[in-house]
């Protein structure tokens, strides 16, 4: 055996260089983003607070809330599909357990499990429509999207004449609810949200590395037709994917809720394409197949870190927007050079 | 000469691991198969030759259960079968390895050769047995890949091919169909992919080895069956056939005889 092993020494690709090994790791180049971003930052900052605790609890607020739908945005983008539906569904989800438990006397808890539900028939929709029609999951979900966003608008005009839901910690169950979705944690106030964003985040690597439902998503976004063939059920898959990132957004939603005790029609529309960035940025590929969640929740930090850096640093915050173009362009030029040393020159 | 007899001798005793009886495919009104009949041993390596557009992809989907014959019979060890689907095929031992190899590029080379079968540890994948057996089985293929984590994507055509036939392998196939193994391959990759051919030959699998280059199919063929517009024109069983007989029956030889000479006139014009 050791003869033909040698005999082939010849036939094996050039020894992996250390660097081209971690290059491999797709969150590499998002965490040297985040780590420049959060020195650029705490340089410029005026308040003197970016640095600390509570300011670290400032910006891991914004970074939970984005890094929840991000992470399951993510495992769909690794999954080969998009969800622009993801941002609308935030407002979708808050608006309906506020009307339901407002306008339906319906308690707290069971208004946000029918909530979870709701969300749980949106992605199977979702999914369904894309795998059903053959359609790409853009243009599904685009229309998802318009479709949530008018119902939005016009249901909560019709049941409350106005455009927005209020008075929820008036409903019984508001206060373990609020609890569990928006309480703060420690004298630094870090909201409960982050711990979510973890846990989130936690599962989510371990799903994607640790069991074969992991393996699939990375095989489903490769070559659908290549895991096909080797016996992958792709079409389960991609719906459980839209179904989680749903899911994600309702949980959102419900946070955002219980934090505010209102829910503005419009919430959520245009977030679709921050958890985009933020997993983007963490090093998905766009044509799926690669990617991961720790990158994802790391994208959702350097959003974060944007949006209160450059308030503290004292400018306008209008520049947020640029910031996070810029940001983005750069995160897919590294990303798609790190892509191209990792698989190396195909033969 | 040996083989010839040892190869005589097991057409006797040896109940065939794949066997068409007077199969003929059609579709519509076009024949792609007429009256193919042929049968792949365990432990040797059939060859179907033929040029482009001589019925192998249908023979190939017919054996791999992708179509089903329009008539005659479909044996798998001795016994009348139909298949529905290639999962069909597999599950009775018959894998296929396409050209394309159904491996995704980005995945970490065990994981692509455990996709949809992953090995499990309560409930979690089990990484270290999938890599130790990944490890193993392609050693036996004598092939040495040091990095398992890396993408297949970097592996060069040949090493997937390994991959995908170590893997068709040890998922229990006992009938092992390549298709074009060594076109898109150079001369040293082919060499090596037909080593893995002779290697899996030696573990008992039938291979049935389709290709449209009779020298590949000379090295390690034990028996040839030509294919020529749907139907089969020879049969050859290794010791009773030489290489540039191979080679003529497989151009048409008087047609190639033909173009030579027309090739001749074009220079001189």
């Amino acid at each position: 055996m050791s003869a033909t092993a040698t005999a082939h020494s010849d036939e094996r690709i050039v020894t992996v260089s250390r660097l081209t090994r971690m290059l491999r790791r797709p969150e590499l180049g998002a965490l040297m983003g985040a780590v420049v971003v959060w020195v650029m930052f705490a340089l410029v900052d005026q308040t003197g607070q970016f640095a600390t605790l509570s300011g670290t609890a400032n910006w891991t607020s914004v970074a939970a809330t984005t890094g929840i739908v991000a992470v399951p945005v993510a495992l769909l983008m690794i999954g080969g599909e998009f969800d622009l539906s993801s941002g609308v569904m935030v407002g979708t989800s808050g608006l309906l357990a506020g009307l339901l438990t407002t306008e339906y006397d319906v308690p707290m808890w069971p208004a946000i499990l029918l909530v979870f539900l709701f969300a749980a028939c949106i992605g199977l929709i979702n999914g369904w429509l894309v795998m059903v029609t053959g359609l790409p999951s853009f243009i599904v979900t685009l229309a998802m999207f318009f479709s949530l966003r008018g119902i939005n608008l016009g249901v909560t005009k019709a049941l409350t004449d106005t455009v927005r839901v209020a008075g929820v910690d008036q409903v019984p169950g508001y206060d373990s609810a609020a609890k569990v979705f928006a309480s703060t944690i420690g004298s630094s106030n870090f909201y409960i949200s982050v711990v979510w964003w973890l846990l989130i985040t936690v599962v989510a690597t371990v799903v994607l590395t640790r069991t074969r439902f992991g393996n699939w998503i990375y095989a489903v976004g490769g070559d659908a037709n290549a895991a096909r063939n080797t016996g992958v059920p792709v079409r389960r898959t991609k719906i459980t994917l839209f179904v989680c990132t749903s899911m994600a957004s309702a949980l959102v939603g419900v946070i955002g809720l219980m934090r505010l005790r209102s829910m503005q029609a419009g919430q959520g529309v245009g977030e679709e394409f921050t958890f985009i960035i933020a997993a983007v940025v963490g090093g998905c590929l766009l044509t799926g197949g690669y990617g991961s969640a720790i990158g994802a929740s790391i994208g959702a930090s350097i959003i974060g870190m944007a949006f209160i850096g450059i308030a503290f640093a004292g400018w306008n915050t209008d520049w947020t927007w640029l910031f996070l173009g810029v940001i983005l362009f750069i995160a897919v030029l590294v990303n798609s050079y790190i892509a191209k040393r990792a698989q190396g020159a195909r033969k | 000469m040996t083989t010839t007899t040892s190869a005589e001798a097991a057409e006797s005793t040896v109940i065939p691991a794949l066997q068409l009886r007077n199969v003929t495919k059609a579709f519509g009104s076009v024949i792609a198969l007429r009256d193919i009949s042929l049968h792949v041993d365990p432990g040797t390596v059939t060859c179907v030759l033929g040029d482009n557009g001589a019925g192998k992809s249908t023979l190939i989907k017919i054996l791999s259960g992708v179509h089903k014959p329009s008539e005659g019979e479909l044996l798998v060890n001795g016994e009348d079968r139909s298949f529905s689907s290639p999962r069909d095929a597999l599950g009775a031992g018959i894998a296929t390895v396409f050209q394309d190899l159904a491996t995704i590029p980005l995945m970490a080379v065990w994981r692509n050769f455990f996709l949809g079968n992953e090995p499990r540890k309560a409930g979690f994948l089990d990484a270290a047995t999938g890599r130790t057996v990944c490890r193993e089985e392609l050693l036996q293929m004598g092939i040495d890949i040091r990095d398992l984590e890396q993408p297949v994507g970097t592996l060069s055509g040949g090493e997937r091919q390994a991959v995908a036939i170590a893997r068709a392998v040890y998922f229990g196939a006992k009938v092992l169909i390549l298709d074009e193994p060594t076109s898109a391959l150079g001369v040293k990759q082919s060499g090596v992919v037909l080593k893995y051919i002779v290697q899996a030959r030696d573990r008992g699998i039938a291979v049935v080895f389709i290709t449209h280059n009779p020298h590949h199919a000379y090295m390690v063929g034990d028996r040839f069956y030509l294919l020529n517009r749907g139907g089969l024109t020879h049969e050859f069983v290794r010791g009773k056939v030489d290489r540039e007989e191979l080679v003529k029956a497989m151009a048409g030889g008087a047609e190639l005889e033909a173009l030579a000479h027309e090739l001749e006139s074009v220079n001189r014009a």
